[in-house]
């Protein structure tokens, strides 16, 4: 096989190549669009973050606004450190509440967050003071079960 | 008592063997990086074996992504929709083949697809007593033949790998969203608010990296190490085939979980 007939096919196959890796990057990852370059990191602390994951989106009016980096445990507390990294064209108030909520039924659990009044924005570093945790399904359950039970007549 | 010792007089020279071989292929892996200016420089000499194990496994990689992605698809959305949610089909398809699925198959794919051929080729160099002509012409056998095999096996492998799990989410899209019906925005967007480029995407990409170079090797070594008979080539051949599929499954496992364990 002549040297530029070589060269072609193998041209070819690199471009080939190429062109998945990029589908796969564009279409199938989230590299277009939900991938944020400017961004500044915010911390919550929860008492209790349910299945919260890093990585989970954070969500505004129910558009994704950032993504969680890290999950920790504060020993002075106990409670739960999470912090997120959100996009700098969004910027909240000081008194935004964060909450955690579940996508669906049994969906994946996101950090929602309500903006508040206050006229001062969080900047980064600082630590959102106002939150809500997840609603733990088996403490639900086991509350109504009590309920019902303290309800029920005694006979 | 003398059958008793025969069998372990053969345990120790089998470990002995065992050791001396990996030993021995350490010592021609450090050889090969040593001599692999030469086909950096002489590029035309790599770009060949791109041809060979590259562009010619195009074809089974293409059709083998496909029918993988398409079967994925068939099975995985009658589990989900067990549980109400065949919207999560575009997640499973794509988070498996990424991972999993796209660099391992591939890599056993590209094994025997041109592992095999290189070790034959260099097998028979070495019988018909060619490599020691190179070498009493001064031409370096490992430079000339060998490394050049090997970087066109690294290159051409996390390319390959890349494509399969492309063409294989397309099969998943093809029998998802064409055949079955499930809503095509929730199939790609699902996907991609579950696939991370860096965390699933590139870690495949390191994933077939690492199998390419694995297999690369091991192709190289074995026809290098064969003994110069029919047999002896016929021995390395399935050699070859066997220890990379194998060290493609144990390398895999040993990635996944310093890759993905306790994390999502």
């Amino acid at each position: 096989m002549s040297r530029t007939k070589l060269d072609l096919w193998v041209g070819f196959f690199v471009v080939i190549g190429m062109g998945a890796l990029l589908f796969l990057a564009l279409k199938v990852g989230n590299l277009g669009g939900s991938n944020f370059t400017d961004t500044y990191v915010v911390m919550a602390r929860f008492d209790n973050i349910g299945g919260l994951k890093v990585r989970a989106p954070v969500k505004s009016a129910g558009v994704v606004v950032g993504r969680v980096t890290n999950i920790g445990f504060d020993t002075s507390g106990y409670r739960a450190e999470v912090t997120f990294a959100l996009d700098t064209r969004y910027q909240f108030p000081r008194d935004t509440i964060a909450t955690i909520l579940t996508s669906g039924l049994l969906g994946e659990q996101y950090l929602g967050l309500d903006p508040g009044g206050e006229a001062e924005m969080l900047k980064g570093g600082e630590v959102v003071q106002i939150t809500q945790s997840a609603v733990v399904l088996e403490k639900l359950i086991g509350q109504f079960m009590f309920d019902k039970a303290a309800e029920a007549p005694a006979n | 008592m003398n059958g008793l010792l025969n069998v372990v007089r053969l345990l120790g020279a089998m470990v002995t063997e065992a050791i001396w071989r990996t030993g021995f292929g350490a010592r021609f892996f450090i050889l090969l990086l040593r001599h692999s200016g030469q086909s950096l420089t002489r590029v035309h000499l790599t770009i060949r074996e791109l041809y060979f194990s590259g562009v010619l496994s195009l074809l089974i990689i293409v059709v083998s992504g496909l029918f993988v992605g398409m079967v994925l698809a068939m099975q995985g959305y009658e589990t989900l929709q067990r549980y109400g949610s065949g919207d999560a089909l575009g997640v499973l398809v794509a988070l498996s083949l990424t991972r999993e699925l796209g660099p391992v198959v591939a890599g056993l794919l590209f094994a025997s697809r041109a592992g095999l051929a290189v070790t034959a080729e260099i097998g028979l160099m070495k019988t018909t007593e060619q490599l020691d002509a190179m070498d009493m012409m001064a031409v370096n056998p490992i430079a000339r033949v060998v490394a050049p095999r090997f970087w066109g096996g690294v290159i051409s492998m996390p390319l390959l790998a890349a494509l399969f799990s492309a063409m294989g989410v397309f099969g998943g899209w093809l029998i998802g969203v064409v055949l079955i019906g499930v809503d095509e925005g929730a199939f790609w967007s699902q996907m991609q608010a579950a696939v991370d480029f860096r965390f699933d995407i590139m870690n495949g990409v390191v994933k077939s990296v690492v199998f390419g170079a694995a297999v690369s090797l091991i192709a190289v070594f074995e026809g290098y190490d064969c003994t110069p008979t029919a047999e002896g080539l016929s021995r390395a051949i399935t050699r070859t085939v066997v220890t990379s599929a194998l060290a493609i499954l144990a390398l895999d496992f040993v990635l996944t979980s310093l890759m993905f364990r306790g994390q999502s």
